[in-house]
């Protein structure tokens, strides 16, 4: 186990990109690093920073070289790594409706079998687990959720599928995840959402953000049909499924 | 009264509408998008008439076919293409880096790419609306462009005022810089044996015909990593990173790559490489050269010089009757012309990814 104080190394990502490497492991201590460094960077306002991008372990600094050189920003980021950390922003509480199993989720039996769970024990422990989102990546809104119970562990599927359909709840490798777009993908499917994850219309395009807390509620399948309705149809807002803090 | 338009009557292998890009998104998994080859944008742009960041029609290999309605449109071409005008007086030959004025009615037809696997089109007084800050396309998920998709057949974009006076074109073509791929080494570099290190310094790579706008696979020999390295916990990428999956060919990622991914990359591309290693066509022989990152600074320095002298030498057509075309000719008879036919083939699932 690193010391959680370890210095991070600095990783040159080409001529306009710098990456902060807190660790390797995925480690939710080591994604608060990440994000508490990237609220102290948006604090601090760099001219010259143009993009952040926290991952589980690292914050990825794209910038301006003509701007801000190398060592300029290499020197601002050792003063704010210094500086002690400002309270993290507490993420928001997701309580997100899953359908379980059948054709929403395809591979629930297989994943249930080679866990050697009943199907319903797969699901009471999916939907019994916090989930952090740990960042988004991959497709634009696609939360990575974790930490997965270690029941449930399991490598990818050996043949990714070509067609994931959108809203797919899926699992592998420790994590979980719902797949905004269609695409392909090599996740177990055990159930889908009915929640937009991405919309370009909204002013937070990303339903989800890094921090955020993440519940699965199970839901039929015409009670997901329902709630899909009401969203589209302007009834329902992404928001309502957000738990009201106490 | 109806404005000017051009309609798509064929799109090629893969037209989309690309302009500077949509920063500011990576944190939520969006790529920046844009242009593959930024020079090609601002050279068509300038023969348009139009801002250097105006949105055009990125095009993979030939093919591409566009048509004037209700009025001319002026369009910049910007490759090393051979095209034909068409229209009720016959057929014209033409090549790229020039604008053309097509009457309303007559057609464009790119016909072949001479050196390259894309062409650059500006349309001039192209305005679209932008999603999320950007007109680029990224078809994952469906942004940009006139529907999140390619431009198909029907499509028609909304054309300005066409310019008055003549047409232009570049005294020389845009010819990118020969020699070694430049990178800065890592950021995992230290997940590589030294083998592999140096054998990526060292060997021949060959650009394959599996490219598309998120990334270009490379031929070549191996690069073994150290035992147990071959994966790592997903962290950032950018355009140009070179990721080196466990059967250790590399990919390059491009414009429209996803934002972070889990296979080691064992050096970045340099800003200043990246547009000409996009636009090579399949089949290019290519090398890396490791640079430091004030090397790095000089070459990008040193291109938007080039390029802006360039830009500066656009000569008026007359008659369509071309001193450029023999600067040209003269150009390319030094450079060297691919007998490959440029290709699109989209990179394959990558089994790694969600």
């Amino acid at each position: 186990m690193p010391d959680p104080d370890t210095p991070p190394r600095l990783l040159d990502l080409g001529d306009t990109a710098l990456t902060v490497e807190f660790g390797t492991a995925l480690d939710p201590a080591l994604m608060a690093r990440v994000l508490a460094l990237e609220a102290a960077l948006a604090r601090a306002r760099l001219p010259g920073v143009t993009e952040t991008v926290p991952t589980f372990r690292s914050l990825t600094i794209l910038y301006d070289p003509d701007q801000l050189p190398r060592e300029a920003l290499a020197a601002r980021l050792a003063d704010l790594l210094d500086s002690p950390a400002a309270a993290p922003t507490p993420g928001r509480h997701w309580r997100l409706p899953v359908c379980y199993g059948g054709e929403a989720g395809p591979d629930l039996a297989s994943v249930a079998a080679r866990c050697q769970l009943p199907q319903e024990a797969v699901i009471r422990l999916h939907a019994g687990t916090d989930f952090r989102v740990y960042m988004l990546g991959f497709l634009p809104g696609f939360p990575f959720l974790g930490d997965l119970p270690p029941a449930l562990h399991l490598p990818r599927r050996p043949e990714p599928r070509l067609r994931v359909p959108a809203g797919s709840v899926a699992i592998a490798t420790g994590l979980s995840a719902i797949y905004p777009w269609e695409s392909p993908g090599g996740w177990h499917l055990i159930g889908h959402s009915p929640i937009p994850l991405f919309d370009a219309s909204r002013a937070a395009p990303a339903l989800l953000a890094p921090g955020d807390l993440v519940r699965f509620r199970p839901v039929s399948p015409a009670e997901a049909t329902t709630i899909a309705a009401d969203l589209a149809r302007g009834r329902l807002a992404p928001d309502s499924f957000l738990e009201t803090q106490p | 009264m109806n404005e000017p338009r051009l309609r798509i009557d064929q799109a090629g292998a893969l037209a989309t509408l690309q302009d500077a890009g949509r920063p500011g998104l990576r944190r939520l998994g969006v790529p920046g998008s844009g242009i593959l080859v930024p020079p090609l944008m601002a050279i068509a742009n300038r023969l348009a008439g139009n801002g250097p960041d105006n949105p055009v029609i990125e095009a993979f290999g030939p093919g591409l076919r566009l048509t004037a309605l209700a009025g001319p449109v002026r369009l910049g071409l910007a490759g090393a293409l051979t095209a034909r005008r068409l229209g009720p007086q016959g057929e014209e030959a033409l090549k790229g880096w020039r604008s053309l004025t097509l009457a309303e009615g007559e057609s464009l037809r790119i016909d072949a790419l001479l050196a390259g696997r894309l062409a650059v089109v500006a349309v001039a007084g192209l305005a679209l609306p932008p999603q999320l800050g950007s007109v680029s396309t990224y078809t994952r998920a469906r942004l940009g462009g006139l529907t999140g998709g390619p431009l198909t057949t029907g499509d028609t974009l909304p054309a300005g005022p066409t310019p008055v006076g003549p047409d232009w074109a570049l005294a020389r073509p845009w010819t990118p810089e020969a020699g070694p791929i430049r990178v800065i080494p890592g950021p995992q570099d230290d997940h590589f044996t030294p083998e592999a290190l140096a054998t990526f310094l060292a060997a021949q790579y060959r650009l394959t015909p599996e490219a598309d706008r998120m990334g270009l696979r490379l031929a070549g020999p191996a690069l073994a990593h150290r035992p147990g390295r071959a994966e790592i916990v997903s962290d950032g990428t950018v355009p140009g990173a070179i990721q080196v999956p466990g059967n250790g060919a590399p990919i390059v990622l491009l414009a429209d790559g996803q934002t972070a991914g889990g296979y080691p990359k064992i050096a970045t591309v340099i800003q200043a490489d990246l547009p000409r290693l996009a636009w090579s066509a399949p089949g290019t022989a290519l090398s890396f050269q490791a640079v430091s990152l004030a090397q790095a600074r000089q070459a990008a320095q040193r291109q938007t010089a080039e390029l802006e002298a360039l830009l500066a030498g656009t000569v008026p057509l007359i008659h369509g009757e071309v001193d450029a075309a023999a600067l040209y000719r003269e150009n390319l008879v030094g450079g060297a012309i691919h007998a490959l036919a440029p290709e699109y083939r989209p990179l394959t699932t990558d089994p790694g990814e969600p």
